[in-house]
């Protein structure tokens, strides 16, 4: 067996190609359940999704889409509540810009520390990435003052204040804030191994730093950008403590996470709309990410492992 | 679209007009200063041009990460409201008290656990999988959870571990499944210890995807050749493993595993949503937030945050350290 293995696939043979597919199919069907489980509760009647387990499902099926509905337009038992579009909306209100921000400030900062080098350059990008382990929950306390009520040393006042907490503009900013780390750690990683010949000759024909930036650097970063702009958008996405804090119990900003997690309180005794509400929460990541997921992983990777 | 409602669009429309509004300002004015510094020439447009491209990331830095953690500094040596200066009262109550003790424990429990589960596993797959020949498959749906939600991963994971009483019906996976074994549930996510094993078992799955695609993607950076010739001497399986695959991606191994101790440490979604910290499953990072949110002591929870970093700080230190002889190497 392992003889004919290894003709075609020379010297891999930690074990055989069968046992290999057994324990991985395995463990993907035991990864997959939960989730699954989830998805087959959300198209259950609510009477069923109480008595019965949802395997139930393969002895006797009974489907319904007024879960979607509930949660969508706010319609059957708990019309009340109203459909949750709009938290939809406010989600993607959130995460595009906070997106976009934090790429192209990183972009920047990353080309500046690998290619208009200064003394201490070297010293500042470690510094930089050194920045990733202060934990998100020290920053939040300060960073709310400041945006309630600006910055003063006596009665100089540094930053005025920006009066944003509650509104979108302070949910981007510190999301943009604790991205930069990474980003600018992955980028730098990416944007330093550009081939040094390309950046010189444009130089040579009198192209300044602004130039380069836009017409060599940019271009030639995509796929490091894609990467990262995907991790951050499921980061975002995602977040609750940020939008939590921030969004300072404003309804009309509040993410579709923040308000799935209020329902589980809420709602206690509707479990079979929260499985719908939670599936609607997580179609937006999942298909971005399987759409993406190549550029993601090659991203995670640029100057990880060589 | 079945909203009919006009104030549907008079409450969202202005979100989207700020949204694209605020985009657009971003890059007229980035585009309007890259003009204007473009034209400027001579000696001062290299530190110009490390100006523009640095600053806006370095304010952001300096008023987002670098000032606040100053701040928990400070703020762990006053009292509840940041008023006076009580000296290392804080340190000492997490010295002292009993309960904070279980908190730290558990924690150190995570950090050794969890590390290890994820990117053992991770290994495992990676090593099985490049054994395969179709492993996109397998591969997607095991990276899925890492694109879902600590909240919606706590709802999945409320049907595994749901209970019911003796006599009701079993909805919970895990209690129907003991059933189906003979034996009768117990009440999982308030029987402790086993709980806060429960809740490592959501972090696994969460995480193991993330160490298997890294990991795979080393195992595969490493040269045919040597796997080769290794193997006409003779090396199979645990000996080609322990000899060949693994000293080549211990690199990539031990940044994983540092990876997954940092975002053990750090940990807070999975504690505060399954059980907000209750039935003896709190961690250092959900007793912080307790801390400052809910009992409203600034002093006590930045304590616990200054130990949070101090614990994160040898990590730290050892990935600089390698960084820097990568760096220097190439």
């Amino acid at each position: 067996m392992s003889t004919k293995v290894a003709e075609h696939t020379p010297g891999r043979k930690l074990f055989s190609s069968k046992i290999a597919a057994t324990v991985v199919w395995t463990i993907t069907i035991l990864w997959t359940i939960p989730t699954f489980g989830l998805f087959v509760t959300s198209f259950r009647p609510k009477g069923d999704v109480f008595l019965t387990g949802w395997w139930h499902i393969f002895t006797s099926p009974h489907f319904t889409l007024s879960n979607y509905d509930s949660v969508l337009f706010g319609k059957g038992d708990a019309g009340s509540v109203g459909g949750v579009i709009p938290y939809f909306l406010n989600s993607l209100a959130i995460t595009v810009p906070a997106v976009i921000f934090p790429v192209v400030i990183a972009t920047m900062a990353a080309y500046s520390l690998a290619w208009i080098r200064f003394r201490g350059s070297d010293a500042l990008f470690f510094f930089i990435f050194a920045l990733q382990i202060v934990p998100i929950q020290m920053s939040l306390i300060p960073l709310l003052q400041l945006f309630t009520g600006g910055a003063h040393i006596g009665s100089l006042t540094l930053i005025p204040r920006l009066g944003i907490a509650g509104k979108l503009a302070g949910i981007w900013l510190p999301h943009t804030m604790f991205a930069l780390p990474l980003a600018i750690y992955l980028l730098h990683n990416f944007i330093s191994s550009l081939p040094r010949d390309l950046m010189e000759a444009a130089f040579v024909d009198g192209a300044n730093h602004f130039m380069v930036f836009r017409r060599i650097v940019l271009p030639l970063s995509v796929p490091a950008i894609a990467a990262f702009g995907i991790f951050q958008f499921l980061w975002v996405w995602n977040d609750l403590l940020v939008a939590l804090t921030f969004s300072a119990g404003t309804q009309n900003i509040s993410p579709i996470n923040a308000k799935l997690a209020s329902l589980v309180g809420q709602w206690g005794a509707h479990w079979e709309i929260l499985t719908a509400g939670a599936f609607v929460t997580i179609a937006v990541p999942l298909v971005v990410f399987f759409s993406l997921q190549r550029y993601f992983v090659r991203g995670l990777l640029a100057g990880s492992v060589k | 679209m079945v909203v009919h409602h006009a104030s549907f669009w008079s409450d969202n429309l202005p979100k989207i007009e700020q949204t694209l509004g605020a985009i657009a300002i971003f890059f007229a004015v980035l585009g309007a200063i890259f003009y204007l510094a473009g034209k400027v020439n001579g000696r001062a447009a290299r530190p110009l041009a490390s100006l523009i491209f640095l600053g806006p990331a370095l304010l952001l830095l300096l008023v987002g990460l670098i000032v606040p953690a100053a701040k928990t500094i400070l703020f762990s040596f006053k009292d509840a409201y940041s008023m006076k200066y009580v000296g290392f009262k804080n340190y000492k109550w997490i010295i002292q008290d009993p309960e904070i003790h279980k908190v730290i424990w558990n924690t150190l429990i995570w950090i050794l656990v969890t590390p290890f589960a994820t990117t053992a596993l991770g290994l495992l797959l990676a090593i099985m999988l490049n054994r395969m020949k179709r492993e996109s498959l397998p591969k997607s749906l095991l990276f899925m959870p890492m694109a879902i939600s600590f909240v919606g991963a706590s709802i999945i994971w409320q049907f595994v571990y749901n209970y019911a009483p003796e006599g009701q019906p079993q909805t919970g996976l895990l209690s129907a499944i003991a059933r189906t074994l003979g034996f009768t549930p117990p009440n999982w996510i308030l029987s402790q210890p086993l709980n806060t094993f429960l809740l490592m078992v959501i972090f696994v799955w969460v995480e193991t995807g993330f160490a298997m695609v890294i990991l795979s993607a080393a195992i595969k950076g490493v040269p045919d050749d040597i796997m080769e010739a290794s193997a006409l001497d003779g090396a199979t399986g645990w000996k080609l493993f322990r000899g060949i695959t693994f000293p080549m991606v211990r690199g990539t191994f031990i940044v994983v595993f540092a990876t997954m101790v940092v975002t053990s440490l750090k940990l807070f979604d999975i504690v505060r949503t399954v059980t907000g910290g209750n039935f003896g499953t709190s961690v250092i990072s959900n007793e912080m937030y307790s801390q400052i949110f809910v009992r409203f002591n600034t002093g006590r929870g930045s304590a616990l945050a200054v130990i949070l970093f101090i614990l994160v700080t040898p990590i730290l230190v050892y990935n600089i350290r390698n960084l820097r002889r990568e760096r220097s190497i190439s």
